[in-house]
């Protein structure tokens, strides 16, 4: 069996979402943001989430990572209620979120001094990061003297250096040239089987949720609710120009592209 | 290579020409005016003329003796090294009280709503009061001499560094704070690590707007409030009509302004290199 193929969720439960309601409330308006969303990912499972701008895909991440809590309902991650963000649920942001004013290594190296590692630790788990992610020829520049991939991959290699069980993604790959993110999602799912992470990855990208995804989570436009959840039972690598794949392609473009009509309805109903 | 060097050369002395036509010029205009008493010698005197007054003014007074003081203590005899140590001193001091002052407070109130909302309404009725205006009431409160000199320059450098320290950490971007909370940093890791820093471009610049008021305050202090430094200097020297002395003095200010400046520039420079827009080494 491919090594890729031992990847995939155990069915152990990592993160449980249960009839989780989010609103926002803004100059006597509301905005229900998620509605109603029951979902269980597994220890070891690779989940997209997929859907318009607006479909509230971007809360539901955030609700995970602990940046907004829900409204109502419950959401447990690493057996615990998440009622903050904090070091076991890593964040990789599409803005790359680095420091600016700390180098490469330091980046990497910040959550780790929080955790109040010895200098010799930490030091030795920056080198492997930094040579995994072959970074080791810029470990002492900043992050502006990087081209966006480069620092897409510093980002992960902080959140890796980390060791929590799970990966959360916000678009990392969206502000990228179509080469670079080709490359940053085959180097995504070899870390995803090293490392054995849950991985819940946001995207807008249909493609991309075909790639790298165990199960696809189609969103709805507002209400954010999950319309369809679609597992990819297929063996990594994936050829994006294999029949399957194109007939899946078409069948996710068809219910994405239903909500992005009512996005662009609701948008002109506004005006 | 060798074509390329050549080249730079030339544009080198291009550029040296460029910048040091208008002054030269000007310098040669204003020695051939002097010259032909265009004007009295005594409201323009000759650049040259100035120059000697300059050297004059820069030189020990006394023969150099081995056995009563040092070469080196000697050769910074004269008036000029006294009245520019003077005047540095006092800058130094009094930028060091205001900015002391401005700096954590400029962090508690970018950092804290509440303690924001309390100093607020103080600052915007104070701010607008410029540090002159205070010359009455730092003499009546702290009478002659240096006291009321620290007080008016320090007065200067305060509300330009608060203002700039407290608007650097307000505005530190959301991404970075959310970044740091997900890597599990605590509330005393965020500010050192990451709000600090963040508002560094910001703290920098207030501190240099602050520096370069403090400077101005020094001259106005030493006008009124000391009997010594450049700004007494070329107050005294107009009282004797000495007119080469006061431009000898100005422009010794001048230098004296444009070395703080530049080692403020340093500095900035070195501790953003991390920043966009700054060149990388």
């Amino acid at each position: 069996m491919d090594a890729m193929a031992a990847a995939g969720g155990n069915g152990v439960p990592i993160v449980r979402i249960e009839k989780v309601n989010k609103v926002f409330r803004s100059d006597n308006r509301e905005i229900v943001a998620l509605r109603d969303i029951t979902l269980e990912i597994s220890r070891g499972e690779f989940v997209c989430i997929l859907g318009p701008s607006g479909c509230g895909k971007s809360t539901l991440l955030n609700a995970i990572a602990g940046f907004t809590l829900p409204s109502s309902g419950t959401l447990i991650a690493n057996d615990r209620e998440v009622t903050a963000p904090g070091p076991d649920r890593a964040m990789v942001f599409q803005e790359y979120a680095l420091f600016p004013w700390m180098t490469v290594a330091e980046n990497i190296a910040f959550g780790l001094e929080i955790k109040n590692l010895s200098k010799m630790e930490t030091r030795s788990r920056v080198d492997a990061l930094l040579e995994k992610f072959q970074l080791t020829d810029f470990r002492d520049r900043f992050p502006k003297d990087l081209s966006g991939g480069m620092r897409q991959r510093v980002a992960i290699a902080r959140s890796l250096a980390l060791d929590s069980p799970m990966l959360l993604m916000d678009e990392p790959f969206g502000a990228l040239d179509a080469l670079t993110r080709s490359s940053l999602q085959d180097e995504l799912l070899r870390i995803w089987v090293e490392f054995k992470k849950t991985i819940v990855f946001v995207t807008h990208s249909i493609q991309e949720s075909i790639v790298l995804a165990d199960r696809v989570v189609v969103m709805t436009y507002r209400p954010g609710t999950i319309k369809k959840i679609v597992p990819v039972n297929i063996l990594h690598p994936r050829d994006i120009s294999s029949p399957w794949f194109i007939s899946l392609q078409q069948e996710l473009t068809e219910m994405v592209m239903e909500e992005q009509e009512r996005s662009q309805k609701a948008e002109s109903d506004m005006k | 290579m060798h074509d390329r060097r050549k080249h730079s050369a030339a544009t080198l002395l291009k550029h040296l020409v460029h910048s040091t036509i208008i002054p030269v010029s000007l310098l040669v205009v204003w020695e051939v005016v002097s010259r032909y008493h265009v004007f009295s010698p005594q409201a323009l005197p000759a650049p040259s003329q100035v120059f000697l007054k300059w050297l004059e003014y820069a030189r020990p007074h006394e023969p150099y003796e081995a056995a009563r003081t040092s070469y080196i203590a000697w050769l910074f005899s004269g008036e000029l090294p006294h009245d520019l140590w003077a005047t540095f001193f006092r800058v130094f001091i009094g930028f060091l009280i205001g900015a002391g002052l401005a700096l954590p407070l400029g962090l508690f109130m970018g950092n804290f709503e509440r303690i924001y909302q309390l100093f607020n309404p103080l600052i915007q009725v104070l701010r607008p009061i410029p540090p002159i205006a205070y010359v009455p009431l730092s003499i009546l409160w702290f009478g002659l001499g240096n006291p009321p000199a620290f007080f008016l320059i320090s007065l200067g450098a305060f509300f330009p560094v608060l203002m700039n320290t407290i608007s650097g950490v307000r505005n530190v971007d959301a991404i970075y704070i959310r970044a740091a909370l997900n890597l599990g940093a605590s509330r005393m890791t965020l500010f050192s690590r990451v709000i600090m820093p963040s508002a560094m471009p910001h703290i920098l610049t207030g501190l240099r707007v602050g520096i370069g008021v403090a400077f101005i305050c020094v001259i106005v202090a030493e006008m009124i409030a000391v009997n010594n430094g450049l700004g007494y200097r070329i107050l005294e020297a107009r009282e004797f009509f000495w007119s080469d002395k006061i431009i000898a003095g100005m422009i010794t200010i001048g230098l004296l302004g444009l070395a703080i400046d530049t080692v403020m520039s340093r500095i900035n420079n070195y501790l953003l290199r991390w920043h966009r827009g700054m060149e990388s080494s």
